[in-house]
């Protein structure tokens, strides 16, 4: 079990470090939006699931659970409401001339 | 030492690149995109440490926190395109 729970840690920090990496390196608003949604939602998923390995059933594994689907229904909703509010706001997109 | 910890020692690492993003973005919606990531890392390193301590109450702070990142990144974003909230 603290294996399956390990790989899962470094699965989901792979997604974090590597969102964090293209939100540096990424020239545009809209292009940086694109990591930031993945890596949020994907990496948080892949640790909880390791967490819930690690815990079994207990009192701790609903509320992992419940905390986890919020993320999952939110972290889009926030990604596509930054989107829009900046192309709202007049932010011109990335032309590579 | 406990896999947990490095797994909070990761996590703060990926933090502070974030926080690159928060600071050097040259509009306010880069810096809101960095703001997104960091409040999810946030909640992630409390969920954490409330596995290792074993106490329940820090899942309550998590979520408590995951709530507000979401309403503060849209009122953040409404406020910045100068609309109201009810459309």
């Amino acid at each position: 079990m603290t294996i399956i729970a390990n790989a899962f840690f470094c699965l989901g920090v792979f997604f974090m470090f590597f969102g964090a990496i293209g939100i540096i390196r990424f020239p545009d608003l809209y292009t940086r939006l694109h990591p930031a949604g993945k890596a949020g939602t994907a990496g948080i998923l892949s640790i909880f699931i390791g967490l819930i390995f690690i815990t079994g059933w207990s009192a701790l594994t609903m509320r992992i659970i419940l905390i986890t689907l919020f993320i999952v229904i939110t972290s889009p909703v926030a990604a596509h409401i930054i989107a829009r509010g900046a192309l709202e706001a007049g932010v011109k997109p990335w032309k590579n001339d | 030492m406990n896999p947990l910890l490095w797994l909070i020692n990761a996590l703060s690492f990926i933090a502070l690149l974030s926080l690159f993003r928060i600071i050097a973005g040259p509009t306010h919606f880069d810096r809101l995109i960095g703001l997104n990531l960091m409040v999810a890392i946030t909640t992630a390193i409390i969920v954490v440490m409330a596995v290792y301590y074993n106490h329940l109450v820090y899942l309550d702070v998590a979520l408590v926190y995951a709530i507000l990142g979401f309403v503060s990144v849209i009122a953040i974003s409404k406020y910045l395109t100068g609309r109201e909230l009810h459309r």
